[in-house]
């Protein structure tokens, strides 16, 4: 290994074959000290007013309607949130379900991507990963509070307790449990061990005082020896391995939440794919959400370039076709089954007193991402921004469509109810948006919200053969590369 | 009064291309202790510098296989030995492992998740909180644009004068002498 490595440039090249150029990634040919300027300016740098102006209401949301709802909650009891009947638990598993989703677009970014060799990933991946954590946290408040007695939250917990009764390891609450609790753990090594290098070059920018001491120890004493960096890139790609699994459980387990039960209209075996395909659909909305006000009000024009906006909306085009698939194939199989309870179950959804509930779904999901089969939509911000609005909204209400619609029908007549949020439940749900938002704001107050060593990376120049390219005749273009070389060599 | 050691020499090259081919040299002298400093990962410094592949994969999957174990003790031990409950006339025998599967690979996970953490500081000897070439004044510059290579004094083929000559020979700028203080 050690004495194989070879310096002198391909100068034996006779046969050429054109290669397709790539788009570049950074624009402009920012240098690196630009790179590390940009971003660690945004947290050395005053704050703009749009910064305040969003961050301001959003924490005032965030305190009075988690904050106070919950406290109102935890003191009154249950009751607050209008849990008098099975449906009424419904909105709260929602709003979970609505963020768990949010999440997954943050992982799918940083270990998909990743695996698959798209680095066009680097701009974006550190603020989808802080989406994914900040998501997590929103989507854990409703169930942890809905059981009722938040203090026992620990008997999920698979500890002895005085009660001698152990939790069912055959029930999908607890592996949704054990499921969330990971991904949570794992997604924040993620994304901390991805942050390490980057938080050293914020310390290493710092005048000395408590923000050098503070991000010297978060940045553990990195120095970015290669002896470091070789170790550090093997576990960055084994954290990704381990996290695409991971996260197609995840929400493979919150719909086993439903699908394991003998509902008509949740017993289906779609249900593992279809939720991974919303998770992501919904995902990458959020993150064209929060990324685009961003990239404009820090100027990240050169890092985040219409190349990775044009991307992500064609991920959204697709999943979004997915979702629509998924759609239309279970309003199929309930025909197909002949089963009258399934039937009616979707002909409730469509036609019942929810049937905007499902109109907004249909709309919002499948025909507002279509738009994005032409090039002028995928070009325009304002188009982007109104069909990712309108698919955040439109995943919520998917979730709405399958929990609640169908919770309020279900076998025994006793039950149905026409179902309506309480006041206090609402609030909660509103807080939860201003909790996202005040710690995606502290977020870009404090941390570097873009991966500044592996946007570094993407540059040409990074490639320690690349002077060896330039200096050939046709700078390296056009030459065969090695491994065609050895196509034209076996004359394929 | 504090008296300083030689740490080694710290030199500057001009881009990951120069840092590339100084590297080779620098492993092919013979130096052991030496490492090259650069704002990102330079793919292929690995073999440049004759280091091996990191074990760490190693580490990781002994941790999966121990996350595993854990997952089944306890499901099969509070599930069937303990407390058995017959829910959904699923059976409370070893055959309800189907059942166990997802939180099974849950712990798989997250037991491997925390062996990379571990596992990666363990290799990489951090946290630290300081480091003689953090004395430097020029070294700050290795997490914004810089591309150094340091080789220590601790290394059996250092010496003052003919390191320093090595590596201004091949290409390094700004040689520096690096010291740190002795305890």
């Amino acid at each position: 290994m050690a004495s194989s490595t070879e310096t002198a440039p391909h100068q034996d090249s006779g046969i050429k074959i054109p290669v397709l150029k790539r788009e570049k990634l950074i624009l402009n040919d920012r240098s690196y000290h630009w790179i590390t300027d940009r971003v660690c300016g945004i947290i050395e740098n005053r704050q703009p007013l749009l910064w305040w102006l969003i961050f301001l209401p959003s924490a005032l949301i965030a305190l009075i309607g988690v904050g106070g709802g919950l406290t109102h909650l935890v003191s009154s009891g249950v009751g607050v949130w209008g849990m008098s009947n099975r449906v009424f638990w419904g909105f709260d598993i929602t709003n979970f379900v609505f963020w768990i989703g949010i999440g997954h677009a943050g992982t799918l970014i940083s270990a998909v991507l990743f695996l698959t060799r798209q680095n066009w990933r680097t701009s974006i991946n550190r603020a989808a990963e802080a989406m994914t954590i900040f998501a997590v946290i929103c989507a854990g408040i409703f169930p942890a509070f809905h059981v009722g007695r938040v203090w026992f939250a620990w008997f999920l917990a698979p500890i002895p307790n005085a009660n001698a009764v152990w939790q069912n390891f055959k029930s999908p609450l607890l592996w949704d449990v054990f499921a969330v609790s990971t991904y949570f753990t794992v997604s924040l090594i993620f994304w901390y061990l991805g942050m390490v290098p980057d938080l050293a070059t914020i310390r290493d920018r710092c005048k000395p005082g408590i923000r050098k001491i503070l991000y010297g120890i978060f940045s553990l004493g990195w120095r970015g020896g290669n002896r470091q960096w070789s170790h550090y890139e093997m576990a960055y790609l084994l954290l990704a391995a381990l996290s695409t699994p991971l996260v197609l459980s995840v929400h493979s387990i919150v719909s086993f939440d439903f699908a394991t039960s003998v509902v008509p209209g949740w017993h289906t075996t779609i249900f593992p794919p279809y939720f991974v395909a919303g998770a992501i659909f919904g995902g990458f909305a959020m993150v064209l959400t929060i990324m685009i006000p961003a990239r404009f009000i820090y100027g990240l024009h050169d890092m985040i370039t219409m190349k990775h906006i044009d991307n992500m909306a064609k991920i959204i085009l697709l999943t979004g076709t997915i979702v629509g698939y998924a759609y239309l194939m279970e309003l199929f199989v309930a025909f197909y089954s002949g089963a009258i309870y399934e039937m009616d179950a979707f002909k409730f959804r469509i036609a019942g007193p929810y049937w905007w509930a499902y109109a907004a779904m249909m709309s919002l999901n499948v025909l507002s991402p279509q738009v994005f089969w032409f090039k002028a939509c995928r070009e325009n911000l304002w188009v982007i921004m109104f069909v990712a609005m309108c698919v955040n909204v439109g995943m919520w209400f998917e979730r709405f469509v399958i929990i609640c619609t169908t919770l309020a029908r279900m076998f025994l007549p006793g039950d149905w109810k026409t179902y309506s949020p309480s006041a206090v439940e609402l609030m909660t749900f509103v807080g939860t948006i201003g909790l996202f938002l005040t710690l995606f704001m502290l977020f870009l107050r404090f941390l570097p919200c873009i991966n500044i060593a592996e946007v570094k990376w993407t540059k040409l120049e990074s490639d320690p053969h690349f002077e060896d390219n330039e200096s050939h005749p046709d700078k390296g273009t056009e030459t065969i590369t090695s491994y065609q070389k050895e196509l034209v060599d076996a004359k394929i | 009064m504090t008296h300083k050691r030689v740490y080694g020499y710290l030199a500057e090259f001009k881009s990951a291309s120069a840092l590339y081919k100084a590297a080779e040299k620098v492993r092919d002298a013979g130096f052991r202790k030496w490492d090259c400093y650069t704002p990102f990962p330079v793919h292929g410094l690995d073999a440049a510098m004759g280091l091996k592949r990191s074990i760490l994969p190693w580490f990781v999957f002994f941790g999966g296989i121990t996350g595993t174990i854990t997952a089944f003790t306890l499901a099969y031990s509070t599930q069937v030995l303990i407390y058995p409950t017959v829910v959904q006339a699923k059976p409370t025998n070893i055959f309800t492992i189907p059942s166990f599967f997802p939180i099974l690979f849950e712990l798989t996970i997250l037991f491997s998740g925390f062996t990379v953490l571990f596992g990666l500081l363990g290799l990489m000897q951090l946290p630290r909180l300081n480091h003689p070439l953090f004395g430097s004044k020029q070294f700050h510059r290795a997490t914004d644009d810089g591309f150094f290579i340091a080789i220590e004094a601790r290394d059996a083929n250092f010496s003052a004068n003919g390191t320093r000559d090595l590596l201004a020979e091949i290409g390094g700028e700004n040689i520096e002498l690096i010291e740190e203080e002795e305890n």
